[in-house]
């Protein structure tokens, strides 16, 4: 393995989808073509296992993906990205300007983010690698 | 610093370099501090090695030739490791 490849300081990805399976199959998409070595987690659906977002859920997500580089959020649809604003809301102050929502497609933006982070980036450089992503 | 060296060698792995080799290479390239440009025959455009963003963009087919050059310390190893990377295939076998 080379240079790089020790996973202390990495900028961690969350991935926020209405959908579970959409959520989950995100970062197992990560997970294969780009690795292990960030810290990475998903929140999908409502409590009652339909198609939804919750804050309490990404929160969790969030807390399970803490890196102290920061965490970077891909988002789906409308409530996903406003939940993950007011989750990053309720994170103790110290950590709330390390949490960042991306302007990106979800899958494509979390390959293109995590593979920054896997390499180091900083939280800014990982946002503005997934947000290249976006039509202007 | 040392001299900017240029290596080359043509794509062999079937599917080119889409998204999974262009996550490998990207990533080998932040393995090393040297600055790593790499572009596809046919145009000079150089993009940055370490953007996943514009490695895959080139969208290099097999058969492609795929040019490499970097500047630095280390630039001699990264090319090595880049153009091996591509010789074995991406380390995947073409489905």
């Amino acid at each position: 393995m080379k240079r790089g490849e020790h996973t202390t300081d990495r900028v961690g990805i969350v991935v926020v989808s209405h959908s579970h399976e959409v959520a989950k199959g995100t970062i197992d998409m990560v997970r294969q073509m780009v690795g292990n070595e960030i810290p990475m987690a998903f929140s999908g659906g409502n409590p009652a296992g339909g198609l939804g977002t919750d804050v309490a859920s990404i929160l969790a997500a969030i807390e399970k993906a803490w890196s102290p580089k920061g965490v970077a959020i891909l988002v789906d649809l409308g409530g996903a990205e406003s939940n993950s604003e007011m989750a990053i809301e309720m994170l103790p102050e110290d950590r709330r300007d390390k949490v960042v929502v991306c302007n990106a497609p979800i899958v494509e933006g979390a390959v293109m983010a995590a593979t920054e982070a896997a390499g180091g980036g900083t939280l800014q450089a990982v946002r503005a690698t997934a947000e290249e992503l976006s039509p202007r | 610093m040392a001299d900017a060296t240029e290596r080359s060698i043509v794509i062999t792995h079937q599917v080119g370099l889409h998204a999974r080799p262009s996550v490998k290479l990207t990533k080998l390239a932040k393995s090393f501090d040297a600055d790593i440009r790499v572009r596809g025959e046919g145009t000079e455009d150089w993009v940055d090695a370490k953007s996943i963003v514009r490695v895959m963009g080139l969208k290099l087919r097999e058969g492609t030739t795929i040019f490499f050059k970097a500047d630095g310390p280390d630039a001699a190893q990264a090319l090595d490791a880049l153009v091996g990377l591509v010789e074995r295939d991406f380390d995947e076998h073409a489905a």
